[in-house]
This record gives structure tokens, sequence and C-alpha cells, in this order.
């Protein structure tokens, strides 16, 4: 074999603490080793074309890269070898910088260390077969999970482009959060006006599949054939049936028992409901836990009445299954609420506040259902506890969140504009009223973000204090609010008539579940993992699964919405071939040694180890072994660790390359 | 049962009551303390103004006293008193440099293996339906404020002793003698503390604000669990009438002398007539099941 | 949190508490909850920002690190899993250890006269630390009013409970604190 060996000196980054060239030096006397040099910038263009030079000049078989992580760069060398004609899984890197470079300060021993990674790549390569990638075909169809803003957006985006959606929501109408506001900033549009139409162009639109109150049960395959099979939870209505007249809803019993969660428990609803009047789809669901029938077996009164027939009592819930290429999570994220926990877990609550005692204390979403037209209060400006106009208002920011102590460590981004945001809607109703705000920052650094903040201050004459509070409670129907300001050094204390506190957007209570069901990585305040943070913002660990808005990390609505169109056009990236190429690195089963014991199957996480009949000329079955299917083979080697016979061997990283690189370092012993 | 004891100085002195209802309550219920021999002061606001390691050693000395003499629980009735122990105990258990100054400074080496418990904490290991099935007075029409003070669920992360922000324990305690407590706002503020001599307004007014919100929330009496507070709440009280004429007097007593009551036990053996505010008239109503205000 | 380029008070400081001052992001949410802030004038949150600032003086100057009742609101509601309470207690040692003269001197008395006591009786003794302090301060006539009754109820005992260790407790407490008590 002819190899070529490059290193990099990958700018400082290995060149500081790596001596390349003596590397270099040390590697051209390898056996086999015909070339060797090193180049600053292997991955440049330049540096690409060093390597497809040599191999044409020197007539070279395999090529050996001393550089970054094969995560960042094996894409791009295999590339450039394949270009100039080499198969490129005859290409290895030696990972001489997180491996070497950037662990290590001593230049002798890490130059030493250098020299052994790349001769244990030297001799693998020398064992590599030249591999053919597999292709499969691409189901060009998307499912979008999670029907707020992000997904709807996504949804449109993919459906306009000319292919199929599959939208998943999981409540009975989709619109998520962004359906509860009263206005968004910084233009004070009113919500749902500037959301509703797009929700109905999700209904109405041809090559949108909306599968509303259901959850996504189970995903199996990869990226460009997933298979997933979604729970549509029973809504006890017939929804093909239903004309969303409104009669039974309107006709229920039951009214005052369940908390509407529309409106944020400042409401009740009946059991037979509607989330709001502008709902999509405009059919109503049962609440079986407070619905007289399924209690005792009485009333049916929204049968009764309804002209088509579309109650049905015995409707269960129903497991559908859908083929699909790539997936977009827009989950989208829940408000921390502030109550009792036990002392293991993260949060500890914030009792000084005293959110869930005093009625008047209210989180973010409830203001807006306060605010809004559509809400409890019908706009009115009312405080919950004796429905009177507050006279004097308290808006404290960053609750729950930048706690190291008792909540999140992170900021919440969103907070600082929707509390000027209220603080504004607030004045707006009640002129004579008086608004307080305690930040500890200001973080408005979008568009027109930091000018609507001052116009809070400036214009609408919003009092800003800068420090936290330490403790409210109640006198005489009043909230005494204790804080301070920092900036005069002052105690501040104020007898407030409500208080609403911007608390921490975090992740919602099943994420962890779905991310694991999805096999997507996610951290540990459950928002699911991007797969790099500056340049794969909307991608994650696992192929053709995508991700969009909150449900990643906290996030306004523009930035939501941008990212579900980027989610979407990776989608139709994916969409744009009709075969996907996979990488050849899979299981596969020496069928003569095999004894057939299956235990790899057993062990087997992506189900790809079938049972395959070996038979004679005369048709008999001399033995049963196993087979790799290698369209579900994910190439992570348990099977080839778990095999007694060692008849399965994963292909690139066979046996006698895995031993040549352990033999080639076990000499310098 | 059995428990060993660290009164710490004030109920051996101005909190005399405090200790008298305690062991008067504990004879009824058939639990003995045993007082730990020779036990010295365990520094309470003193020895963490002056020196970390003091604030340390002083409780050490105690445990390790407690220890040799071969006990496993201990009560401690101040809430400054557990609250010092306890502290004293985390760090010597978690900070290597403090357990080696401690044991260098005392001579002597340090053990874990005590469980020190605070006054509440006692009845619940007593068992709070002894306190229910024993009680012969109805206190139907008590209305209790419970004051916690700070110390006693005060640093929650080392206590890990109820809600640092709105305890129940004392309420389930005062609920078991059939009295009702209220739920109001002071529960946990300061009642000024240590400096009940050196800054007598501060007290004065931090004290006062306690005792404005248990009136306005119409309780009949303050029980609390920590002399200081007793102090603070009580013997200041006259001051801040003095000042402040024309206001409500309302009692305060500790927790021990409350279930001494419910029992029917003898309001002078339990130090009842050692206050500065009157609690003759509270008796006298509820012994004709009335409540005066 | 060694440093080599770490100022000698903000190491002390760190040693006492086993916190670092930059750790503190002066929200005031302690200050906010402190029960007696408003006898000072330099908030909790400002003496840490000293602290920070690196104006040792002013930090150890304050009135806050005396007159901090060691209630801990503070530290339990901090978000940053800081203890001003603690900062507090470790400036005031390290305030005596450099001999700067205390911002209030009744508080630093009062805690003089009580060790006293301790350093004696190995407990705490009424009477004697009333005398001590009313003779450090001069104020004789202090709580005069309440000294009857309590003596009449039988609360401040004429003799003080001697335990039997003194010696020991004595140089336990010399040994803490010297250098310490002027």
């Amino acid at each position: 074999m002819r190899i070529g060996v490059f290193i990099c000196h990958c700018g400082e980054n290995i060149g500081r603490t790596v001596d390349c060239p003596s590397v270099a030096s040390a590697c051209a006397n390898f056996s086999g080793v015909v070339h060797a040099e090193d180049y600053k910038y292997m991955c440049s263009d330049p540096g690409q074309n060093l390597i497809k030079q040599a191999i044409k000049e020197k007539n070279l078989d395999a090529v050996v890269v001393g550089s970054c992580s094969p995560h960042m760069h094996e894409k791009t060398f295999r590339k450039a070898c394949s270009d100039a004609g080499i198969n490129p899984f005859l290409v290895e890197m030696a990972n001489l910088r997180e491996h070497c470079s950037w662990i290590h300060d001593d230049v002798p021993s890490a130059t030493r260390k250098a020299i052994d990674l790349v001769r244990m790549l030297v001799e693998k390569v020398k064992f590599n077969e030249p591999l053919i990638p597999i292709r499969v075909p691409v189901t060009k169809r998307a499912l979008v999970i999670g029907g707020g803003i992000s997904g709807i957006q996504a949804s449109l985006d993919i459906a306009n482009a000319g292919y199929e959606v599959v939208l998943v929501e999981k409540e009975p109408s989709i619109g998520g959060h962004m359906s509860q506001l009263s206005e968004t900033f910084p233009t004070l549009d009113c919500s749902q006006c500037i959301l509703t139409p797009r929700m109905v162009e999700v209904y109405q639109h041809p090559r949108i599949k909306l599968v509303s109150y259901s959850e996504v049960e189970n995903v199996e395959g990869f990226i460009g054939n997933f298979s997933v099979t979604i729970r549509k939870k029973a809504r006890s209505v017939k929804d093909e049936l239903c004309t969303g007249c409104g009669l039974c809803v309107q006709k229920c019993p039951i009214k005052k028992v369940a908390l509407s969660d529309f409106d944020e428990g400042l409401a009740t609803r009946p059991a037979m409901y509607v989330p709001f009047p502008q709902a999509v789809p405009n059919i109503p669901v049962i609440d079986r836990s407070v619905c007289t029938y399924f209690k005792t077996g009485k009333c049916q009164l929204c049968k009764k009445v309804c002209g088509r027939e579309a109650i049905d009592f015995e409707q269960q819930d129903q497991l559908i299954k859908e083929d699909v290429g790539a997936i977009i999570v827009a989950t989208g994220y829940k408000l921390y609420t502030i109550d009792k926990k036990p002392d293991e877990s993260m949060i500890k609550g914030y009792g000084e506040y005293g959110y869930g005692k005093f009625k008047d204390v209210v989180d973010g979403l409830q203001f807006e259902r306060i605010a809004s037209a559509s809400g409890p209060t019908s706009g009115e400006m009312l405080r919950p506890s004796d429905k009177t106009t507050p006279k004097k208002i308290v808006f404290i920011q960053c609750v729950g969140s930048r706690d190291e102590s008792k909540g999140f460590s992170y900021c919440s981004k969103i907070c600082c504009m929707y509390t000027a945001k209220h603080a504004m809607l607030y004045k707006h109703k009640v002129h004579d009223g008086e608004a307080y705000v305690f930040y500890m920052d200001i973080r408005a650094g979008g568009k027109n973000y930091d000018e609507f903040v001052r116009r809070a201050i400036e214009e609408d004459g919003v009092k800003y204090i800068r420090g936290r509070v330490s403790k409210i409670y109640e006198e005489n129907g009043k909230l005494i609010v204790k804080g301070e300001d920092t900036l005069a050094g002052v105690r501040v204390e104020i007898d407030a008539d409500m208080v609403v506190l911007a608390t921490a957007m975090i992740a919602q209570n099943d994420s962890v579940k779905l991310a694991q069901t999805l096999s997507v990585s996610y951290d540990k305040y459950g928002f699911f993992n991007e797969s790099h943070p500056k340049l794969k913002p909307v991608e994650t660990s696992t192929g053709g699964i995508f991700l969009a808005g909150a449900c990643n990390a906290p996030r306004d609505i523009p930035d939501s919405v941008s990212m579900a169109s980027a989610a979407a056009a990776k989608a139709l990236v994916l969409f744009g071939s009709d075969v996907l190429e996979r990488e050849p690195v899979v299981a596969k089963v020496n069928e003569a040694t095999c004894a057939g014991c299956f235990y790899c199957q057993k062990v087997c996480a992506y189900n790809a180890i079938e049972q395959k009949e070996i038979k004679d000329r005369q048709g008999n079955v001399i033995k049963v072994v196993a087979y790799v299917n290698s369209g579900l083979c994910q190439g992570c080697g348990t099977c080839n660790a778990t095999c007694p016979s060692k008849s399965v061997e994963l292909l690139g990283f066979k046996d006698d390359q895995i031993f040549a690189q352990i033999n080639s370092f076990a000499e310098v012993f | 049962m059995k428990f060993g004891y660290y009164p710490g100085c004030s109920l051996s002195g101005t909190a005399k009551e405090f200790d008298l209802s305690l062991k008067e309550v504990l004879k009824y219920l058939d639990t003995d303390l045993l007082e730990i021999n020779d036990w010295c002061c365990c520094g309470a606001s003193s020895a963490h103004s002056a020196s970390h390691l003091l604030s340390v050693a002083l409780p050490a000395r105690n445990l390790i006293l407690a220890k040799e003499q071969g006990m496993k629980e201990i009560v401690a009735p101040c809430a400054a008193c557990f609250n010092r122990l306890k502290v004293a105990q985390h760090e010597l258990q978690n900070d290597e440099h403090i357990r080696i100054n401690t044991e260098e400074l005392l001579d002597t080496k340090y053990s874990d293996g005590i469980n020190v418990l605070n006054l509440i904490s006692l009845f619940q290991q007593i068992g709070l339906e002894k306190i229910k099935s024993n009680a012969k007075v109805d206190f139907s029409k008590l209305n209790v404020a419970c004051y916690y003070g700070c110390l006693l669920v005060r640093p929650h992360d080392i206590l890990k002793f109820d809600d640092p922000e709105n305890p129940t324990t004392m309420e389930e305690v005062v609920k078991a003698t059939g009295a009702k407590p209220v739920d109001w706002n002071f529960k946990v503020e300061c009642c000024g503390a240590a400096h009940s001599i050196a800054h007598t307004e501060i007290v004065e007014n931090l004290s006062m604000k306690i005792l404005d919100d248990a009136i306005n929330y119409k309780a009949n009496v303050i029980v609390v669990a920590c002399p200081m507070c007793h102090s603070n709440l009580d013997m200041r009280q006259k001051n801040i009438i003095k000042h402040n004429p024309g206001r409500n007097k309302i009692p305060i007593l500790y927790l021990s002398q409350l279930i001494g009551l419910s029992l029917g036990l003898d309001h002078k053996k339990l130090g009842l007539d050692l206050h500065f505010i009157d609690t003759a008239p509270l008796i006298a109503s509820l012994s004709e099941n009335e409540v005066a205000v | 949190m060694e440093n080599n380029h770490v100022h000698p008070t903000i190491q002390k400081i760190i040693n006492l508490t086993n916190q670092n001052p930059a750790n503190c992001y002066q929200c005031g949410k302690c200050s906010a909850g402190c029960p007696v802030r408003d006898y000072f004038d330099d908030s909790p949150n400002r003496v840490i920002r000293f602290i920070q600032l690196g104006l040792y003086d002013r930090a150890l100057k304050s009135k806050a690190i005396w007159l901090c009742a060691g209630c801990q609101t503070c530290s339990s509601r901090c978000p940053q899993n800081f203890e001003p309470a603690k900062f507090m207690d470790a400036l005031r040692e390290i305030a005596s250890e450099e001999g700067i003269a205390p911002s209030d001197k009744n508080v630093k008395k009062f805690h003089k006269a009580f060790l006293n006591q301790i350093k004696n009786n190995g407990r705490s003794f009424e009477l004697g630390l009333i005398r001590d302090y009313k003779l450090a301060t001069g104020k004789l006539f202090q709580d005069i009013d309440a000294a009857p009754t309590a003596i009449l109820k039988g609360k401040i005992g004429f003799t003080p409970h001697k335990i039997k260790d003194t010696k020991k407790i004595k140089s336990i407490i010399d040994k803490a604190v010297k250098g310490k008590t002027k």
C-alpha cells in the first residue's frame, strides 16, 4: 500500500503544542508511507489541494490526516480524497487536537504522542477495505411535533414547498402559548389577530394533516425513513361529523368544576369544552375526569343536543402509524410554577413571594389572560381576588431565572421585554395607575427592543427600580412588597394591589420522555440540544430530526419563527434527493462461523438484526444465522462486542484494523 | 424515651420558665432528659461575631462531651443553641480545614454521630398523638400565632428543618393541643436577636412589627421556641407599650408552656407567673373556656 | 480558589467563608430583606460591592457588619448561593484583627462582655454580663426598670453557674480570639 500522511497545524491549535514538522518527518519513515508533509490549515482549499496533488503525483492508495476530531472534518477529507480518486473509506484521521494538543502542555511529550497516534492509524489503514455507501430511499414527508407558532411556521413552509406534513399537537387546539397572549412586543400587535390566520391556513392546507389532541408515542427508523406511532387521544367526539356549532359546550351542566388551562387557572371551563373561541380545530373535548356521564353514567345532555350524532362516549384512543422522512420538534416551553418541592430537586421554590398563597400574585401568562380581550375579565384590568382595578402594580423580573440557588442559572431572555409590555398595557388601561418594575438588568437585544423598553420608561411613566424583592406579604388587602434600589442605595417598600412575577421559561414536563423516544440529546434542564451551538443551531445529534423554537432554549417569537423556517429548510434539503447515501460503517455477519445464538439480536438497540435461513441445494434449512439489515444498522458495534464467536464485524472497524492500531502502540512499550 | 439534654445558658437563667415547663411536660409524657455533664455555652452570637473558629469550637466541645457520655440524641430547646450546634456539626463534617483546626484548639478528636433535635422535633419524636389524646382543656377558641424566628429554619440547607418561608411544624403541634393556629405574615421575621442590650431600639421596632401582625390576624397569644425571641417579645413588650400607649397586650408563651396548659398542668409549675406580660387573664379565660384578648 | 494575584483581604474572606466575593451580582435582594437595614447607610449589598471594588476600608468601617443580627434572611434568599451573613461575620473578624475601630462600639462591647463571662464561668452569667456592659459603655441606667421584675421573678441569679473546665474554656477563647478583642 502507498500511504500519504498529512499533518495539520490547525493554525495555533495544534501547532503550538505539537511540533508538526517533526511529526511529518517522523512519519515519512514509517513502512508503507511514501509521502508525508505538514501544513497550516489542511481543511482549507490550498490544504485540500495539497492532498489531492500528492494523491495524483505519488499514486497514493490511502491517506492519513493528523488534525482535528473526525467529528469536524472527516467528511471534508473524505470528499477531497474521493474527488482525487481514492475510496473515501481508505482515509483515516488521527485526532491530534482534542486528543493531544488541547489536553497537554509539554511540547516534546505531545509531539511524541502525536507521532504514536499517527502511526496507529497508518497501521490501521493498511487493513482498510474500500466501502460503498448504502443508498436508502427518502420518504418525502415531514412530521412536525407541536402546533405552536414554530410548528405552524415549519408546517406551512414545508407544505408550501410541495410536500406533505403531519402536524401533531398535544392540546385540543393548535396555537400554543402565543394564542394566550394579549399583545406581542415590540409592535403591540394583537397576538391572536396575527396568529389565527396562520392557524386557519394550516387547517385548510391540502398538504397538512393536522392530528390534534394527540401525542407521539414511538419513533423507529432513521433519517429519511422514520416510522412514527401517534396516539390520538379520545375526544369523545367524532371529528369527521362535528361542525363546531358549540351547542354541546353551551349545554354542558358541569361548568364550574374544572380550571381552564388556557386561562391559566383564572377561570373555569365546562367538562365539555373548546379551549378558546378561535380554536383550530373547533371540535370540543370531553374531560372525562369531571364529566358526569363518565363518573356516574347519568346526563348525556351533549349527546341529546348534538344534531349530527357526533358524540361518542365509547371512543377510545387510537394509534396511528405514519411514515416520514424528517421530524421537526417544536414542542415549546412552559412557565416555571413556583411551588414547594422536595429538597432533592433543583428547584426550591420561592415561598417568599407568596405565589399560590396570595391570589393577587400572578405570573406572566396569567397577566396576559387578564389583559386579553378574550380572557376571564374581558380585557379589563381587574385583580383576581376582588375584581377591583389595581391602582398600584408591581412587576418582578428574574423569578426563577439567573438563580443558581433556587431556580435555573440561565436567563429566560423574553421577560425584560414582556414585562415592559405588561407595564405599558397596564398604563394604557389604567391611566392613573402606578406601575413599578424591579429589575437586575435590562436585556433588550433585538430590533427595536431597547427603544420599546425606553418607551415604557420615558413615555408611559413606568417606574423602573434596580434591585430585587426579598419578600411579599399581605396586609389589609394590600400586598406589601419589600425591595431595594441598589442604584440609590435605599430601601423600597411598595403597598401594591397586584404583583406580576416574570417566571422562568422552562422545558415542558415530558420533554425528556420525548427526547428519549426520539433518541435526541437534551441538557440538564430538559431542553433539546442542538448539534453545534454556533453553526448547527437547528440540527440535533440524530440525523433527520430538527429543532424549532423554545423547546431548544428560551426564545421569543421572531427568533422562533426564523428557526422554524430554518428547520423546514433543512427538511427540504433532505427531500431534495430521492435517495440518501448512508455511511457504510455497518455490521456484517460471517455466516460460516455464526452459530445462530442471536445474542446480537438481543442487544441491538435498532432492531437491525434479522434471522436468515441458510439452505442447501435441495432447499433444506441447514442452519439459521444472524443477518444485519444495513438500512437500519447504525454502526454502534454492540453486536460485535457481544458475539461469542466473533462472527459479527463492523465494516471500517474490523478486528484486524483495531488490533493493528493496538499492536503498533504496544510496540512502544 | 430518653434524650440527652443541652439546656443552654438562657434556660438556666432568664428563660427559667422554658426549662421548668419543658421538664414538667416531659415528666408527664414519660420522657427523661439527661443533662450533658459540664456543658459550656454554645457561643450564641458573640462567638461567631469574634471568630469563626471559636463559633465552631464551643459547640464542638459540647458534641464531643455528649458522645463521650454515651448520648445518641440531644435536645437543644433554645433555637440559637440548636442552630449553633447544627451549623458547627455541618462544618466539622464538610470542611477538613475547620475540623483539623477545631481538634487542635480543643486538643481532642471529633467524630460525628449525635443527632441534634430542636423543641419541635422533640415533640414530633414523642408523638403528637400523645399530646392530643391527653388534652384536658378546650383550646378551640384559642388563636395562636406560631413564631419561629430565624434560627430554627435558617439556613435551610444545613438545618433541613421545615420550610424556611412558610413553616408549619409548630402549627401541627399547636393543632394537637386543640388550639387554632392563625395564618400570619411574620412567622420567620427577625425580632432583633442579640441587639436586645446594645440596641434596644432596634429590637423594640422589629418586635413591635411582629406583635402588630399577630394582633392584626386576631391571635390571642404568640407561641415561641426561642428564649431570645421570648425575651424580645415579652420583656421588651413592656417598653413598646410604654412608648406607644394604648396598645393591646398579647401574652407570649413557650411552646412547652402551651402544651403544659393543654395537659392541665399547674400554671405555676409551668413558670407562667415569671413573664413580663401577664399571662393570668389568658389562663383564667382558658379555665373558663372563654378567651380574653 | 487559590490565586496568586488575590489581595490578602480577599484571600482572608475566601478562607473564612469559602465564598468568592465575585459571585455576588449585586441584585440587592439581601438588602431588601435585611431587618436592620434601615439602621445603617451602607446596605449589605453595598458592603460587598466595596470589597469587589477593592475599597476594603469602607467595608471594614461600615456599620452593617456590626449591626448584622445574624438572622440569615439574606443567605437563605440569595439567588447566587452566596451567604452575606457569613460575609459580615468574616468582615467583623478581619476588622478586629486589623485593629480597625468598630463603627458601632456598643455591639462590640456587648460581645466582649459576653465572651468574658464565658471565659470566667464557661456559661453566660447575666448579672456579670450586664455589669460589664454597663461599665464599658457607661450606660448605667439602661434597663434599670426591668431589673426589679427580673430579680423578683428569680430570672437573674446573683451567682454564676461555674462549670468545672473553666480553665480549658478560657484558653480556647483566648487562643481563638487573640488579637481580636481590642
